[in-house]
């Protein structure tokens, strides 16, 4: 019984992989290939993939781990690891990013993006002091301790209160106050000039409204040559 | 970055020790004058005598033998183009290991763009990493999540493609004026490489994309794990996985061992030292998609996922580096680019532009790549406004700097695809200029 059923099934099988090997030339002809084709590599283990699948998803929080951290433990880990560079309270030393402050300001000549004026999602901040932070000693901070840096962070720019704890439920419930002014959609090209050939303007209204010559912002274009030349 | 290269860089000049720039150029010329006589000292430059080396006189390097083959096992260029570097702005950032460094446009001739002197752009300095130890996982909505030695990689169908990468920061320093005197500090954040490797599409159709797959997020091994969104059909389109780079192994600078290139889209997105790609149904929001690289509008709203680099051209001779040496018969160069595919037309102005005439286009035209452009000029002496304009392949005219402040304020940082103003004065010193 047995061995007379597996006839026809053999002969399905047979069939079934030879009308796959045309489709996959087909594919391959087409430029589409089916998975596996090349076989190189090998299938990468949950394990080698939990230890690179650190991405943390914006706008949802997709991605964060367990653990928590409170403002106040945030503040002793900022003093420790951050205030170097950002200031005690995130005001930013010397040209190392500020992160707090600027509420209000987009709209100003001189707008100040931080964390609180700009950002518009704030699992991204967790993501990013995961990511890259300290900026010597990248992904050497614990769960917790990225949770306690970012609910510091929110409390410096009056975004959650002092008793604010974060975790993987509490962060992405933040509402950043800069969150719906971004279009994810490119409006460009705005401009849409004519290529004129001629007489395309006025000669007299041609001026020159600004000029680099006279400001000592240029770096001296010798400025590495003249510590590499011998004496 | 956005910080850097930012709002507070026009307000507040910096060390106040920082020379003229007039005198800088002069320096500069001095500088050359320096070498030629340098040159003539031949091989003993502490000679008080110095040896002439032109006619009618034989050099000395015409009259010695010179070292053997293999005396540079890897060449490096003469001893006199030392100064053909990149340079830096050091107010530009707080450090060197985020930061940016600048092609020397004013020195390279074509389209290509030596390993060396690639610009570079690094978010946690420079990783040497070690390509046996290298991997590349993909996974997410994948059928097959899978792990690829360097070894693996260069095993699957090699293609070869020649594009620009510009950050979309270059020129950002004059969204408000005029403000650095240099050709190699406006536009110096684009350089053009032959790139080799495999088409992101080959290694996705490898592990095979789920249908629910409709985002990418791309990851560099670097410090700053540098992570990036990109939609699938991009991807799929014409994304390349590369390893070389103008037929050499990619420097470190760029990446090495490995590196995405997303042909004709700001650099940022192109990650270097490339080890995750992961797909996903939505874009990720990372930090350098959302803090960075938008663009601030001046209603306070801003536009996020703005990869394209419009079409942009400048006159790369003359410039500020390179004034012009007195009247006479000159060949006006210069390059041309557009993340749109290819460039169709540039016109240059010599009254800053008021007249156009079309340029002459250098084959090869590559899609998404620089393109060289020249027009011979008579320079009477005269005071010019010289102005080149691009017109690429879908009929986008690169506009003026006023047209685009109408549209985007002078806050946005990126993507100021301006048309370059240069000034010439009668002594033949070339500076840079903004009109309106």
């Amino acid at each position: 019984m047995f061995r007379q059923a597996s006839r026809p099934l053999l002969l399905g099988a047979a069939l079934t992989a030879a009308l796959k090997a045309a489709l996959v030339a087909i594919a391959t002809a087409a430029g589409a290939a089916e998975p596996g084709h090349y076989g190189y590599g090998r299938p990468a283990t949950p394990a080698e993939i939990a230890g690179w699948n650190i991405d943390v998803r914006g706008d949802d929080g997709a991605g964060l781990p367990p653990g928590s951290g409170s403002v106040a433990k945030g503040t002793e880990v900022f003093a420790e690891q951050c205030a170097a560079c950002h200031g005690t309270f995130g005001e930013g030393e010397g040209r190392f990013p500020k992160l707090a402050g600027g509420a209000g300001s987009l709209k100003d000549d001189r707008p100040e993006l931080t964390v609180g004026s700009y950002w518009p999602f704030a699992p991204t901040l967790w993501d990013y002091i995961n990511r890259a932070m300290p900026m010597q000693a990248p992904r050497s901070l614990s769960a917790d301790d990225v949770y306690a840096l970012t609910a510091y962070i929110l409390n410096l720019n009056d975004i959650v209160p002092g008793e604010f704890v974060a975790d993987r439920d509490s962060l992405p419930k933040v509402r950043m106050p800069n969150r719906d002014s971004f279009t994810w959609t490119d409006p460009r090209p705005d401009t849409m000039a004519k290529p004129c050939m001629s007489a395309c303007a006025n000669p007299a209204d041609v001026r020159i409204s600004s000029t680099a010559e006279g400001r000592d912002l240029t770096p001296r274009t010798t400025g590495p040559l003249d510590t590499m030349q011998p004496k | 970055m956005r910080p850097p290269l930012e709002r507070g860089m026009p307000a507040t000049p910096k060390p106040a020790n920082l020379p003229d720039p007039r005198l800088a150029r002069r320096s500069f010329l001095g500088f050359g004058a320096a070498l030629t006589g340098s040159l003539a000292l031949g091989a003993t430059p502490s000679s008080a005598q110095p040896q002439p080396a032109s006619p009618p006189a034989d050099a000395p390097w015409s009259q010695t033998l010179g070292p053997g083959v293999v005396d540079r096992p890897y060449g490096r260029p003469a001893d006199t183009e030392s100064g053909v570097i990149r340079r830096n702005v050091p107010w530009l950032t707080a450090g060197t290991e985020s930061s940016i460094s600048f092609s020397p446009l004013q020195d390279l001739h074509g389209i290509i763009t030596p390993n060396g002197l690639f610009f570079e752009r690094y978010h946690a300095g420079r990783p040497d990493v070690d390509p046996d130890q290298h991997r590349l996982m993909i996974h997410g909505l994948v059928e097959r999540p899978l792990l690829l030695t360097m070894k693996d990689i260069v095993r699957f169908p090699s293609v070869s493609r020649i594009h620009f990468i510009e950050c979309p920061a270059n020129g950002g320093m004059e969204w408000r004026a005029a403000q650095l005197n240099s050709l190699q500090f406006n536009h110096g954040m684009i350089s053009c490489a032959e790139w080799t490797g495999v088409r992101l599409s080959t290694l996705l159709e490898e592990v095979g994309v789920k249908k629910e797959a409709a985002w990418a997020m791309v990851e560099g091994a670097d410090g700053a794990h540098m992570n990036r969104s990109l939609p699938l059909n991009k991807c799929l389109d014409d994304c390349l996985v590369v390893y070389a780079q103008n037929g050499e192994a990619l420097r470190p600078e760029q990446g090495y061992p490995l590196r995405l290139v997303v042909p004709g889209w700001e650099g940022n997105v192109s990650i270097k030292w490339l080890r995750r790609i992961k797909l996903g149904e939505k874009p990720w929001y990372s930090r350098e998609e959302t803090s960075k690289y938008t663009d601030l509008m001046p209603d306070g709203t801003s536009r996020g996922f703005t990869w394209l680099i419009d079409a942009k051209s400048v006159i790369t001779f003359p410039c500020p580096e390179k004034p012009l040496a007195g009247p006479g018969l000159y060949e006006i160069r210069g390059l041309a680019w557009t993340g749109n595919g290819k460039v169709r037309r540039v016109d240059v102005s010599m009254d800053g532009g008021v007249n156009w005439q079309s340029a002459r286009l250098h084959e090869p035209v590559l899609s998404k790549a620089l393109t060289k452009f020249t027009l011979p000029w008579r320079w009477d002496g005269t005071p010019a406004l010289l102005e080149s304009r691009v017109i690429d392949e879908t009929g986008h005219v690169q506009p003026t700097i006023t047209q685009l402040r109408k549209q985007r304020g002078s806050n946005s940082v990126y993507h100021n695809n301006s048309i370059q103003t240069w000034q010439v004065k009668p002594d033949g010193s070339v500076f840079d200029v903004q009109t309106g």
